[in-house]
């Protein structure tokens, strides 16, 4: 699979040169315009946790934080990308390495099966704690409705979101 | 995606005088744009993103008219206390529509002009005279369950998607545009066209144009006012039907009443003939849906969408319950 937009066109659009603060660190990158930010991550970076699913919005495959915030990196442009601080899912774990408590919950609730959605996910639900919205499990259910997964871990992906949320709210079923 | 150059507008002036170039194209939160230029359904051979433009994001409650700057994301929005508190409908409109990553992402003026999610709109190869002015429509030989029940003509039958756009229907709204010749309000119900000869031509809005604030009059209506949304699927979906309805009740009786539906129109679409069968009774069940029906009492189904007529009355009836419930 390739994310590569620019593929395919006899016309390759004028570069420009963009500085991406990804996990802390910047990188200078020169770019074709229509690069995604997913795209920047994936191929100009090797970053390839960030996961190309849909590319068109639908799936949430490809979450990032953008300056704190989940965000769909297939429908950002990396330039607009540019002085925003990106957090991937290789930039969740901590200093010395130890996995980010909501990495630990998806691995104690095998909140996954194939594993392809599973970065997008957790870039989701560190997100969906953060701003507030795990209060139950249908408020996880629904903060996490853009983020499709395809093995459906639905139930093990409540549980770890509602175990890291610290939420004690009974079983809704 | 065919080649551009892209550009971070400073200053909106900036932005304004660089939209006025042809093939232009503004990017707010680009969650749209970039979703339709891949797909070849915008072309744009310049991409002004005027998503980091100081002050377009400033949202002002306190006056008679609700100001929303154009740049607001629709997840903080969602999140205000104040909206939710008086204006649920308002509120529940972002709160359902997409998923919360968009919502960080889009912006309240680029919702307002999302494109409609007509299949054969989408797909890139069908006749559509949308995406290919005079290439015909292949909905109306098609399959047309997600089609509209009004504002359609002979050339398109296709949905206006929005949620956030129906909501507004329902107040008194008008927009704010900016241009190089200054700054213009026109009445939202204005700034929407209903398909004619030319369905590509969706809004008002002109080259070197850009939205820069959404104005809703304040209203008593907000507080006891909801936005219901009937989807195939419980979350992350457009709209099969939705309604806004607020009230102005004196007891049990509706002494005012705004009533608007979605995913049945090709724009957002006001129901003044539910909101005249609402007003003056005392609401219950019935009355709700006498309105609903008199809502979609003008409908023109197609082969395959004539279940939204009685869906979408209901809609309209659910939602009427909610609101006067609400307090």
């Amino acid at each position: 699979m390739s994310g590569n937009d620019t593929m395919g066109n006899a016309a390759i659009g004028p570069r420009m040169r963009v500085t991406l603060t990804v996990n802390g660190t910047d990188h200078d990158i020169q770019l074709d315009p229509r690069t995604t930010l997913l795209d920047a991550l994936r191929e100009h970076l090797g970053l390839t946790g960030t996961k190309v699913g849909c590319n068109h919005g639908t799936c949430g495959a490809c979450t990032v934080h953008v300056d704190g915030r989940r965000q769909l990196s297939c429908l950002m442009l990396a330039a607009a990308a540019a002085g925003s601080a990106i957090t991937t899912i290789e930039g969740l774990a901590g200093a010395d390495g130890a996995p980010h408590p909501m990495q630990a919950a998806f691995v104690a609730h095998d909140a996954l099966q194939c594993g392809y959605c599973t970065p997008g996910q957790i870039m989701s639900a560190v997100a969906c704690v953060a701003e507030g919205h795990a209060g139950s499990d249908d408020e996880i259910r629904e903060y996490m409705s853009g983020n499709l997964c395809r093995c459906a871990a639905y139930p093990n992906i409540v549980a770890a979101v509602r175990e890291v949320a610290g939420s004690t709210m009974a079983e809704a079923a | 995606m065919r080649p551009f150059l892209y550009s971070r507008a400073m200053t909106l002036e900036q932005a304004m005088s660089e939209a006025a170039q042809s093939h232009a194209a503004i990017m707010a939160g680009g969650t749209t744009l970039v979703d339709l230029m891949r797909g070849d359904l915008a072309g744009a051979e310049h991409v002004i993103d005027i998503g980091h433009l100081p002050g377009l994001a400033k949202v002002e409650l306190d006056g008679p008219v609700l100001r929303f700057g154009a740049l607001a994301r629709m997840a903080d929005v969602a999140e205000l206390p104040f909206l939710k508190q008086n204006y649920p409908a308002l509120v529940e409109s972002l709160q359902l529509a997409a998923s919360q990553q968009i919502r960080n992402a889009a912006t309240l003026g680029g919702n307002l002009l999302q494109r409609t999610r007509c299949v054969y709109f989408r797909d890139g190869v069908s006749d559509c005279n949308k995406r290919v002015p005079g290439s015909g429509c292949a909905a109306l030989d098609g399959e047309d369950r997600e089609m509209a029940l009004f504002g359609t003509s002979d050339r398109c039958v296709a949905t206006y998607p929005g949620d956030w756009g129906t909501a507004l229907a329902a107040f008194d709204t008008s927009v704010e545009i900016s241009s190089a010749s200054g700054t213009k309000t026109v009445k939202f119900a204005d700034f929407h066209v209903a398909y004619g000869d030319d369905p590509a031509r969706e809004s008002i809005l002109q080259p070197g144009e850009i939205v820069t604030a959404i104005l809703v009059q304040a209203t008593p209506a907000g507080r006891h006012s909801t936005y219901v949304k009937v989807r195939d699927r419980q979350s992350y979906a457009y709209a099969v039907t939705s309604a806004a309805v607020a009230l102005e009740l004196d007891g049990d009786r509706v002494t005012a009443a705004r009533v608007s539906v979605g995913g049945v129109a090709s724009k957002p679409w006001r129901a003044p003939a539910a909101e005249a069968a609402l007003v003056g009774k005392v609401l219950n069940e019935a009355v709700a849906l006498d309105a609903g029906k008199a809502a979609f009492a003008d409908a023109r189904p197609l082969r395959h969408n004539g279940f939204k007529i009685d869906l979408g009355a209901r809609t309209v009836a659910r939602a009427a319950m909610v609101a006067k419930g609400k307090h």
